[in-house]
This record gives structure tokens, C-alpha cells and sequence, in this order.
């Protein structure tokens, strides 16, 4: 905890990161106006009635990216337990028990990551209704791998650790094993990894609302956002500036609030 | 060496067969099937399903898949649904100015992010690193499709430099060889330039790293205590051996590359590959997608293979250690 405190930018990026998401609890206090709402003429500039302007149908921008970040972080926040949760699970029972289960659950991640994963994603969210819940499940079925491969590696070596080796001796059940003693000790990697996971399924919920196949209008999403602005650029840049600059700011924090978490966590690393 | 290229090529087929059953399956995974996309109420129900038997819709999704596996062992994907021209045809097609793009882009990320990494790890928490990490991270986070419609606004059309759309210029009457050269590589420039600043940014990072790692190896050590020249030790003992981590992570990086590939050329309507996969998923091409899935794998798992041999090429350990 000292070690993270002391990493500035990730000081920065959990600051902004908590921010982020009190605004978001707390979108329907702050947002001046409806978001799906018309309120004034359209595509107005940035001004003080409407600090992000409006945009082509004359909503709110500022109010659509309060509610959009509900969404974005919702589904990034879902997308990755799911990846996390499977990637654990596959990592767990394939390092501990190896053998054939373990080749078995290794080819299948070697299948799933000679996919390019983002025509994997539109491909299912073409067949299926793309809605909400849709884009979280699926992001969160194609983005587990590189958990899996994370905790099986951990798991290989905390194995022949001998606490493991006691535990057994002392006739603990491999169950017992796997969830008392061998997961609270590969946490730490899967927490950067979920951090890091986080900001990847934001992009790729923008991505994907970006294309028309994510969170569906009129719930606004960053994403979805900046499909609208497609349109508009040259009349109402602003549509497309504002949620891409949010998105990037999120993201970037994530990624500075795992990159600190990583160095805090992992020993080998010298502070200076 | 023979027998390591070999034995990875045999791993190539289940994994292949893999990713043609998951994506069959994903595809049909939906009910209904391509022929509900003919909205045109003139079409009758008899004619449809004419259509439908004429594509083999009409029986069991396995038998489908091993038709389609029985034919594609053999080099055929079928023929593209509506377009009604081979589906190998239809890529091939498209096919070169996907890799025009990716390969142009690939050369280009690793002209700059060599040296802004390995000057990176060796000016170690100087400003100029501090710069270049924070630089590398906004260029993780940044979504490639807004990065493209930022660069489009910018210098396209505010500045009017670069053409936003497109490949070539459809004015351009009877051109030479040069003329298409220039007008190609003038439209190529902010695709370009979107995918090149996204991959730079993650490799610039590992090149870091890989440099860094390096530079606290033992033999490093040595060659400073034997009196050589920081920049003997720095070009011909460190940066030799910081190169080759690289390799990997290039081959690695093969599926985000493409991944990238499909939105950035659906955004600047760039005639490849990746803009065919989407409008073929768009409109339930299902052999078209087919094809383009297989034939995406197969590239990024040779793009893997041929990694890992260059890896064994450059570094005499694993060559002996695989004996």
C-alpha cells in the first residue's frame, strides 16, 4: 500500500478513477438535463447552459457523457468478473491438476487467441441482439484467456511450494488446496490483470458501440456517442472530442492504477 | 530446427479445425439464417427456399460444417453469397491492401519504437523516459476508431493534407505506375499513421523493458569492467540481445493488427480485408466469413510460427537448448 501511494501516477489515475465512477452513481444529481431528452436547438457549441454543447438532436452532451460513463464502466466492470471469474476457474483446475485437462483447456486457449477477438465479438453481436447485456457476456467470453494462461503459470510454480505440500500432508482435499491455499496466493497478478482487463473491455464496448453493435441508443454510452458524431464532425466537433477524450482518460487511468498495483505487489521490483 | 518448424505445423490442424467449428457454430448460432435479410416482399416463400437449399441451408448444421470442412481441406470456401463469386477470389482480391497497410505499418512501428525504447531504458528516469512512458500509455488507452476520427477532422478536414477516405483517387485518369505509387501512398497516410501510433505505444514498452532487462545482466557488468566503451556495451552487448524479445511480441501482436485492421479500414473505407469481414458479417455472408476467419488465423498462427523461428535464428540459446 506504502509502496503504491508513493507511485504518482497512479496515485493520479485512482483519483480520477474514483471520480469517475462518483460522478457516475451519481449521474441522475448532476446532470443538469435528461439525456434523452431534447432540451435546446442542436449541435450548439460548448457554452455555459451547455458545457459540452449539444449535439444533433439537440440533447445534452455534458448529461449523455454522466450517463454514458454508468454505462461504460457498468459494462466494464461486468465484462471483466466474467473474464476474470472463467480465467481463474480454467487457470486453477488446469495448472493444479495438469495432464490432460491441462492440454486440453491450453488448446482451447491457443484456439481462442488465434482469433482476432474483435471479429469474434461482432460476429456474436450480429446473430445475437446486440443490447447491454449482450456486449458484457460477450466481451467478457472473449477476453478471458489471458487470465487463464496467468494463473495456470502461477499456479505451476505456488504448487510445489511446501505450504502446499504441508496442507496436503495434513490431509486437506485438493479442493481445500486450490481455493485455501493456492488462489489467495496468485491474487495479486489477478487483480492487476482485472485492473488492466477493465480497461480493455472499455474499449472494446466503445468499439463496439461505435460500430452500432453495443449499447443501443437512446441509452447513451461513450460509444455510442461517437458513432452520432460520425456525422458531425465538421459541424459539431465536439460531439466526437468530448466522450473520445473520456474514454481515453478512463482507460488511461486504469491502466496507471494497474501498472502501479503491479509494482506495489510484485517484489521483484525496485522503488526509487 | 527441421523437425521443431515440423512438429508446429501439425499443431496448426486441430487448431485450425477448432477455430472453423467455433466460428461455424457462433455464426449459426442465431435463428433464422441469410435469406430473412431479403426484405423485398416480391421475393415468394417458394423462391426463398429455393435460395436457401441452393446454399445448403436447408439441412442439419453439421452436415453443413463437414460440407464445408470436406470442401475447404481442398481449397475451396465456397462461393460468396449475393457477390456469387468464389469466396478465395473475393479475399485474394482484397487481400493486398490489407497487407499494404499492416506490413507498412509493422516496418514503421519498429523504425521508431526500436530506438525511442532502447533511448528509453537507457536514459532510465530522465524526463525524456518519463515522457516517452507517458506518451506509450496514452497511446494504450487511446481508442483506435476516435484516434482515427481525430487525425480524419484534423488533417483532413480541417488542413485538407490527406484524402479521409479511400484508396484511390477515382479522378485520376489512365494513371503511370508512379502516379498510382503516389496517389496510394498519399491516401495511405492517416490509416497509417492510426495504426502505426497504436502499436507503438505497446511495443515501445516492451523494447523498454527488454533493454532495461538487459543492461542488469552479469555480462553487461562485464564488459563495463572490462573498460570498453559505454557505447561498445550499449550497441554491440545490449541492444543485440534487447532485440530479440521484440520478435515475439511483433508475432504476438498479429491479432490485435488485424483486429485493428477492421475498424481503422471501415472507418477510412480502405478496400481490404478487414472492411470485407465486417460488411460480411453485416449481412450474414456465412461463407465469406468463413473464409476470412480461417484465413485471419492462419495468418496470425504462421505470423507466431515464423516468430518463434526467427527467435531461435537470432538466439543461439534456445537453438542449442532445443538439440
Amino acid at each position: 500500500m506504502k509502496r503504491f501511494k508513493r507511485n504518482k501516477l497512479a496515485m493520479i489515475g485512482s483519483t480520477i478513477v474514483g471520480a469517475l465512477v462518483i460522478f457516475a452513481i451519481f449521474a441522475p444529481l448532476l446532470a443538469p438535463y435528461d439525456p434523452s431528452r431534447i432540451v435546446d436547438s442542436d449541435t450548439l457549441p460548448p457554452s455555459i447552459w451547455h458545457p459540452f454543447g449539444t449535439d444533433d438532436l439537440g440533447r445534452d452532451v455534458f448529461s449523455r457523457a454522466l450517463y454514458g460513463a454508468r454505462i461504460s464502466l457498468t459494462v466494464g466492470l461486468v465484462a471483466v468478473t466474467i473474464a476474470i471469474t472463467i480465467g481463474t476457474f480454467f487457470g486453477l483446475f488446469a495448472g493444479y491438476f495438469g495432464g490432460l485437462l491441462d492440454s486440453a483447456v491450453m488448446r482451447f486457449v491457443d484456439v481462442m487467441l488465434a482469433f482476432p477477438s474483435i471479429f469474434l465479438i461482432l460476429t456474436i453481436q450480429v446473430m445475437l441482439t446486440p443490447n447491454i447485456y449482450n456486449v458484457m457476456i460477450v466481451i467478457g467470453l472473449t477476453s478471458w484467456m489471458g487470465v487463464a494462461r496467468l494463473v495456470r503459470g502461477e499456479v505451476l510454480t505456488i504448487k510445489e511450494r511446501q505450504y502446499v505440500e504441508a496442507a496436503r500432508a495434513i490431509g486437506a482435499d485438493d479442493y481445500r488446496i486450490i481455493f485455501k491455499h493456492i488462489l489467495p496466493n496468485s491474487s495479486a497478478p489477478i487483480i492487476v490483470a482485472a485492473t488492466l482487463g477493465m480497461a480493455g473491455a472499455i474499449l472494446t464496448e466503445s468499439a463496439l458501440s461505435f460500430l452500432g453493435l453495443g449499447v443501443q441508443p437512446p441509452t447513451p454510452s461513450w460509444g455510442n456517442m461517437l458513432m452520432d458524431a460520425q456525422a458531425y464532425l465538421i459541424d459539431a466537433p465536439w460531439m466526437a472530442i468530448i466522450p473520445g477524450l473520456l474514454i481515453l482518460v478512463t482507460v488511461l487511468s486504469l491502466y496507471f492504477v494497474g501498472e502501479g498495483l503491479r509494482q506495489a505487489l510484485s517484489p521483484k521490483e525496485e522503488i526509487k | 530446427m527441421r523437425k521443431f518448424v515440423i512438429r508446429r505445423l501439425i499443431h496448426l490442424i486441430p487448431l485450425l479445425i477448432g477455430v472453423s467449428l467455433i466460428s461455424f457454430f457462433v455464426m449459426h448460432l442465431a435463428p433464422g439464417d441469410p435469406t430473412q435479410l431479403f426484405t423485398d416482399p416480391n421475393v415468394k416463400p417458394e423462391e426463398l427456399a429455393r435460395i436457401r437449399a441452393n446454399w445448403g441451408l436447408d439441412k442439419p448444421i453439421i452436415m453443413q460444417y463437414l460440407f464445408w470442412l470436406k470442401n475447404a481441406v481442398r481449397g475451396d470456401f465456397g462461393i460468396a453469397y449475393m457477390i456469387n463469386r468464389p469466396v478465395t477470389e473475393v479475399i485474394f482480391g482484397r487481400l493486398p491492401a490489407t497487407l499494404l497497410l499492416m506490413i507498412s505499418s509493422m516496418l514503421l512501428t519498429l523504425l521508431i519504437t526500436i530506438p525511442l525504447g532502447v533511448l528509453s531504458a537507457i536514459k532510465k528516469n530522465t524526463w525524456f523516459d518519463n515522457f516517452i512512458t507517458v506518451f506509450s500509455f496514452i497511446g494504450m488507452s487511446i481508442p483506435s476508431f476516435w484516434l482515427a476520427l481525430m487525425l480524419m477532422l484534423m488533417f483532413s478536414v480541417n488542413l485538407g493534407w490527406f484524402p479521409a477516405v479511400g484508396m484511390y483517387n477515382p479522378l485520376l485518369k489512365n494513371p503511370d505506375f508512379v502516379q498510382r505509387f503516389f496517389d496510394v501512398a498519399w491516401h495511405m497516410v492517416l490509416p497509417l499513421l492510426t495504426m502505426t501510433l497504436v502499436s507503438l505505444a505497446g511495443l515501445t514498452r516492451y523494447q523498454r523493458a527488454a533493454m532495461l532487462e538487459i543492461l542488469n545482466q552479469d555480462f553487461i557488468r562485464t564488459a563495463r569492467a572490462k573498460g570498453l566503451s559505454e557505447r561498445v556495451v550499449l550497441f554491440k552487448h545490449a541492444l543485440r540481445n534487447a532485440l530479440i524479445p521484440i520478435i515475439t511480441i511483433l508475432g504476438l501482436s498479429l491479432p490485435d493488427l488485424f483486429g485493428g485492421a477492421f475498424i481503422i479500414e471501415t472507418i477510412f473505407a480502405w478496400p481490404g480485408m478487414g472492411r470485407l469481414g465486417v460488411m460480411a458479417i453485416f449481412s450474414r455472408n456465412y461463407p465469406l466469413i468463413m473464409g476470412i476467419v480461417v484465413l485471419s488465423a492462419v495468418l496470425i498462427v504462421l505470423g507466431n510460427l515464423l516468430a518463434d523461428i526467427g527467435y531461435a535464428l537470432v538466439d543461439p540459446r534456445i537453438r542449442y537448448a532445443k538439440k
